[in-house]
């Protein structure tokens, strides 16, 4: 239509003036006290008495950089017991989820023993799963069982995350409304086939968001791992700290965890806007 | 009637609305004295709908001006929560909250918004809900009610602010026949109460008897508006003709 040719009123001008006058402060304020915090924070660390040694040996990052590739070299381990795992998380997550929502007594014997798998796990502690498994798999002596410590890992950190990827994939099952179900019935569907081409679908995209927060948080623990003595990052940052005394290396550590959850946050929410999966516009 | 200089309760001048390229409301002129009900009528998409949320201030209109009591509301230092507390608005798809009662749906705006006691604002809701026959059902969830039933809780939460002015966005759309009566017959009593009432409507027959005035929409401005007898039983222009002809075939009037 003729959008072209509209000008806007002198009104118009004048309140578009004023928004964008509203900006431009709203921006001035918030870099003016971005700058007043930082300050503070920088003078209060610097005056501290132990500045200098602090800086000697967590900030060192000449040497940090110098043990750089040693460190990727090791990340390299956390980031496939971390893919690995996952793999199987979601899957088995995926089932549990599906199990525990089937109704009628014939199956609860299973609801029973997913609900207490999940009971169980989820209030165990990781670094003692990891304990159990690492050193009392191998004790069994199992013939043709796992005993490098990178299976080892990968069972206890599936076991220990399953059992929350499953409540979060539930959560998201029970949040589909039931119409969409009577929905997909009423079409002839069966029951597997309604879940799996109406509800679970649904359900996924609405707990992407809390999906990615135990992925991102799967990804941290995959440094506990150290204490099975597989030479992943951490382990690898140590024992750099234990030759030079330079706490910089846990600070590169930490620096290329962050590098690495960063992106894959912002590539979710791009993906879930993309999508058209996060609600409306806000209204002011 | 009326002191004859009192504002109109609704004034729109030259209101521009367009979305990218689509071009909704098109210098757009509407007036509404104290106490009239006007029925907004037209095909989907002639902007009935974007109208009412733009006088809501739902949305930020491009250009133009929306005078309510003759005050600018569209204007950029008006604060929008305060203008929103004098205006009332009832959706379509009803939009009641799931997770609140009845009686918290039509209280949530007086306890939070005006600082009401509990007491006094629950004493103040079961007398709206009586007034849309519906204070039996206080404390059950909107789930639990009929589409007629949510609808009428729906205009109630409205009223609950005792706004100035009442927008209805083809308000019975999503109700069953049996049901849009209840609904049709509780905005009736309001308009004979004397509110402010604006009306966008696909009931061609209930705007004949309700409105003082029928405004038929296309391309995002008022075609032609008039009394509902004369618009609606003999329309001057040919493309009011046209959309009342398809209605009357589609056997709505």
């Amino acid at each position: 239509m003729a959008t072209t040719s509209w000008q806007p009123s002198q009104l118009q001008r004048e309140r578009d003036a004023y928004r964008r006058s509203r900006t431009r402060r709203s921006w001035l304020i918030a870099l003016a006290s971005t700058a007043i915090v930082v300050t503070v924070a920088v003078l209060v660390v610097r005056s501290s008495s132990g500045w200098d040694r602090t800086r000697d040996s967590f900030f060192d990052f000449r040497t940090g950089w110098h043990d750089l590739p040693d460190l990727l070299r090791a990340l390299w381990t956390n980031v496939k017991i971390m893919l690995v795992s996952e793999a199987f998380i979601l899957v088995f997550a995926a089932i549990i989820a599906i199990l525990r929502t089937l109704r009628g007594p014939v199956f609860f014997p299973i609801r029973f023993v997913c609900a207490a798998y999940v009971d169980i796990f989820r209030g165990l502690p990781l670094l003692i799963v990891l304990f159990l498994v690492g050193f009392g798999i191998p004790s069994l002596r199992l013939q043709g069982g796992p005993t490098s410590e990178f299976t080892l890992c990968v069972i206890a950190l599936t076991l220990t995350y399953t059992a929350y990827v499953a409540e979060v994939f539930r959560a998201g099952i029970e949040s589909v409304h039931p119409s969409q179900a009577a929905s997909a019935r009423a079409l002839g569907l069966t029951y597997a086939q309604s879940m799996r081409y109406v509800i679970f679908p649904q359900a996924v995209r609405r707990v992407l968001p809390p999906l990615l927060n135990d992925f991102v948080s799967l990804q941290k623990d995959t440094s506990l791992v150290s204490i099975l003595g597989v030479a992943e990052i951490v382990l690898t940052a140590t024992n750099e700290v234990s030759q030079d005394f330079k706490f910089v290396h846990y600070v590169m550590a930490a620096l290329i965890f962050v590098a690495l959850t960063i992106p894959l946050t912002r590539l979710t929410d791009w993906v879930s806007r993309r999508q058209g999966w996060v609600g409306g516009g806000a209204i002011r | 009637m009326t002191l004859s200089n009192a504002p109109p309760v609704l004034h729109i001048t030259g209101l521009r609305k367009a979305y990218k390229d689509t071009l909704v409301l098109d210098n757009f002129n509407l007036s509404a004295r104290e106490h009239s009900c006007t029925a907004l009528i037209g095909a989907s998409g002639s902007g009935k709908s974007t109208l009412l949320r733009c006088i809501d201030l739902l949305e930020t209109v491009d250009d133009g001006v929306i005078e309510l009591d003759g005050e600018d509301i569209t204007d950029p230092r008006v604060k929008a929560d305060r203008v929103r507390t004098r205006i009332g608005i009832v959706f379509q798809a009803f939009n009641l909250f799931p997770h609140l009662r009845v009686i918290d749906n039509v209280t949530l705006a007086p306890r939070r918004v005006h600082k009401l006691p509990r007491a006094q604002a629950e004493e103040e809701a079961l007398a709206l809900l009586d007034r849309v026959g519906l204070r039996e059902k206080a404390r059950a969830r909107p789930d639990e009610l009929s589409g007629g039933q949510q609808q009428r809780v729906a205009i109630a939460r409205a009223l609950a602010n005792k706004p100035r002015l009442m927008l209805f966005d083809e308000v019975t759309s999503a109700l069953d026949p049996e049901l849009v009566g209840e609904v049709l017959a509780l905005i009736r009593e309001l308009k004979s109460d004397g509110m402010t009432m604006l009306l966008a409507t696909h009931e061609m027959s209930f705007a004949r008897e309700v409105a003082d005035r029928v405004c038929f929409l296309d391309g995002g401005r008022v075609v032609e508006e008039g009394p509902p007898e004369q618009v609606l039983a003999d329309p001057r222009e040919p493309r009011t003709r046209q959309f009342l002809r398809r209605i009357i075939d589609a056997g709505r009037l």
